[in-house]
């Protein structure tokens, strides 16, 4: 029962990871329709600042602050530059600009920064929660600053004029251009607040795993397992289903003679697949009908 | 971090530019007995791969000290009078891309050699092309064990203590002190991590299925091994042998640590840097971890009035000044280089391939001044593991405190 509670509550603790980074995943998908395959390298950079900012003897908070706004005006600035002029091309060019700022990014950090790992600092601390060894402070952090962003994106989307002018330009750009919302602002938006997003994802993540360029290589996986689980189309359905592939892949890994370990990976993939084919919208996701 | 030109650090030979390099190497050596391709009377060519870009190019400051080496060789008089030019290229840790440029040495440059050349999964991808060739693939920079095959792969050599010889000192050093041990092993799911749990295995004998209680391996995509090691604790495991790179080994000493988790911890050379592994993982974390060692570490204070470590700094000042002295690749480049020359040395005139690999394996008792005291390397027809032994150190909380006799965990 120990072991139980014990692998739950680390699945829930590498999930948090997880469903950060389906958040921003979702965000974009949101705005382009499209997964953003450098939302790993965008986070790790992002991350990179904030820690260089640290070292530079600013405070955490302040650090943290910056980052996120300089990672939002970053996020614009790459759809801008870059998406921009691509936004009529065909999916394949897409790809390649994804897999281009991908390699740009991450190979940037190893220039800049090395590629020997990094500590980087927590806000809440590291004792353990509750006089036991079950959960940390910061992983107990990390899990509530995600229920936090949740409900802020949702008061974002469903209580704000903004939020709203978003969602009607990713649903139907057409009829949005048409009552005056500048589409294309929109979707430079989506890339500012995945980034920044991102950029919080990254600088929680980092204290757990260390901060070097290839952070969120890995992590990218599973977090695009997790959106696809809880579906694309919902950021809430993307933090569950993050939380569910920490904790399906904790369990699977301990419980599951013969799949060990070694499979994980494996896991993540198999979660994406079997969503795909039996629900491919997510469990949490709707059905995009889109007139031919 | 500077980055070098595609056609890399030409260490080389002032008189090769003088005299132009083509046409030296079109004309045929007069002074030699015999000579291989790459061959002058006046220089030798060797060929090198590295990682000077992509994810691993924090290890490319090896072929840099390598370079550094040569060039010393160079304004020494050269190796019996003949002067190296070594032409390093980067191929980035990708495999397709080592077979690329290893053919362009080969084929192209005409190199006499490949010195050293860097990574498991790149050698891997060469080894068959350098034994049919019959090109030696000299002291490669990794400790996989399969380079000791000298009936099966002939023209190819390792240098550094394998994997596997690792794997068996940590068990017998666990047999002796903890017979009664129940282990958990951490490795990596791949042929580098089961190396290491294959000497592991054959070392403890048949009290492998009594005392490994615990196999748990990660991938390298994993966000963090803290289940892992959550599972060992919760098996009972008092023994924890960490084969993890660095990125994991400072993970799971850090979960150790929370979980008030204190094993026999012994953690292999591949995460043992202290700058890499155990100040992010904390020093007060590491107190009292095991780990083996075959070269100086230049940041240890013990070493501060070592002839060998005085040299060291001697060379890096005058040879490589932008190299980082803290980096225990400066310290493996020329070490590995210095193995090369003897051979070079050894050859004299009778500068053939064959006969490079017939004194390749013909080293006895060499010294290397970075190499820790006692340490030799030795290699014979059936012997192609050049550095076998190593000794165990304890982590102090500040540094690494040598301790016991030199070990050899030789396979085979």
């Amino acid at each position: 029962m120990q072991l139980l509670i014990q692998e739950v509550l680390a699945g829930l603790a590498n999930g948090a990871i997880y469903a950060l980074t389906a958040l921003a995943i979702v965000m974009v998908f949101q705005a382009i329709d499209h997964l953003n395959f450098a939302q790993g390298e965008m986070a790790t950079f992002s991350t990179f600042v904030a820690w260089q900012l640290i070292e530079w003897g600013v405070t955490y908070w302040a650090a943290f602050v910056l980052t996120v706004a300089l990672s939002f005006a970053g996020g614009i600035a790459i759809e801008r530059v870059l998406f921009r002029p691509l936004h009529k091309a065909p999916i394949l060019a897409l790809l390649v600009g994804f897999i281009a700022l991908f390699s740009i990014l991450n190979s940037g950090d190893g220039y800049i920064w090395n590629y020997t790992i990094k500590t980087f600092p927590t806000p809440f601390g590291t004792a353990p929660l509750f006089g036991s060894a079950l959960l940390d402070g910061h992983q107990a952090g990390m899990i509530g600053v995600t229920a936090v962003l949740l409900g802020l994106l949702y008061f974002f989307f469903r209580g704000t004029r903004l939020g709203l002018a978003m969602r009607a330009a990713a649903a139907n750009p057409e009829s949005a251009r048409l009552v005056g919302i500048r589409v294309g602002w929109m979707t430079a938006l989506g890339w500012g607040m995945a980034a920044a997003i991102g950029a919080v994802g990254g600088m929680l993540i980092a204290p757990i795993v260390f901060l070097d360029p290839n952070m969120m290589l890995g992590v990218l996986i599973y977090g695009f397992s997790g959106a696809v689980l809880g579906g694309l189309t919902s950021p809430g359905g993307a933090v569950f289903g993050g939380f569910a592939v920490g904790v399906i892949e904790s369990l699977a890994g301990t419980f599951i003679p013969y799949v060990g370990r070694d499979l994980n990976l494996t896991i993540a993939l198999l979660v994406i697949v079997a969503v795909l084919m039996v629900r491919p919208t997510g469990i949490f996701g709707r059905t995009v009908a889109s007139r031919v | 971090m500077k980055q070098p030109t595609r056609r890399t650090i030409l260490s080389a030979a002032p008189a090769a530019l003088a005299f132009g390099a083509p046409l030296l190497s079109a004309r045929p050596a007069r002074a030699a007995k015999s000579s291989g391709p790459g061959v002058t009377d006046t220089t030798i060519k060797i060929g090198n791969t590295c990682f000077y870009s992509g994810p691993a190019s924090s290890y490319g400051t090896i072929g840099r000290a390598m370079a550094a080496y040569y060039k010393m060789v160079n304004e020494q008089g050269g190796v019996n009078g003949r002067k190296i030019i070594f032409i390093s290229y980067d191929d980035a840790y990708s495999p397709p891309k080592t077979v690329e440029m290893t053919r362009k040495l080969v084929e192209q440059d005409q190199v006499f050699l490949d010195a050293g050349p860097l990574g498991t999964p790149t050698n891997s991808a060469i080894w068959h092309y350098m034994n049919q060739h019959k090109v030696p693939q000299l002291f490669v920079s990794t400790g996989a064990t399969k380079w000791d095959d000298p009936k099966g792969h002939p023209w190819t050599i390792g240098w550094q203590p394998n994997y596997q010889s690792e794997g068996r000192i940590y068990a017998a050093y666990v047999l002796e002190h903890k017979p009664d041990g129940k282990i958990g092993v951490l490795y990596q799911d791949d042929d580098f991590g089961k190396d290491y749990l294959k000497g592991i295995v054959d070392g403890l004998g048949d009290k492998a299925a009594a005392m490994l209680k615990v196999k748990a391996s990660y991938e390298t995509t994993d966000a963090t091994v803290d289940s892992e090691i959550i599972g060992m604790k919760a098996a009972g495991c008092d023994v924890f042998i960490n084969t993890a790179i660095p990125k994991f080994a400072a993970q799971s000493i850090r979960k150790a640590a929370e979980l008030e988790w204190k094993p026999l911890h012994i953690l292999s050379s591949i995460g043992n840097s202290v700058a890499a592994t155990l100040q992010p993982a904390g020093l007060e974390n590491c107190k009292g971890i095991l780990s083996d060692f075959y070269l100086k570490d230049p940041t240890d204070p013990a070493w501060k009035d070592d002839p060998g470590y005085k040299w060291w700094v001697a060379f890096m000042d005058k040879y490589y000044p932008g190299g980082d002295k803290t980096d225990g690749g400066n310290v493996y480049g020329p070490s590995n280089a210095a193995t090369i020359v003897q051979v070079l040395q050894q050859c004299g005139d009778d500068l053939t391939r064959e006969n490079v690999m017939k004194q390749a394996a013909n080293l006895r008792d060499f010294r290397v001044p970075m190499l820790l005291p006692g340490i030799t390397i030795n290699t014979s027809p059936s012997d192609f593991a050049p550095v076998k032994q190593v000794q165990m150190g304890r982590f102090d909380g500040e540094r690494w405190r040598l301790f016991g006799p030199l070990l050899t965990g030789a396979v085979g």
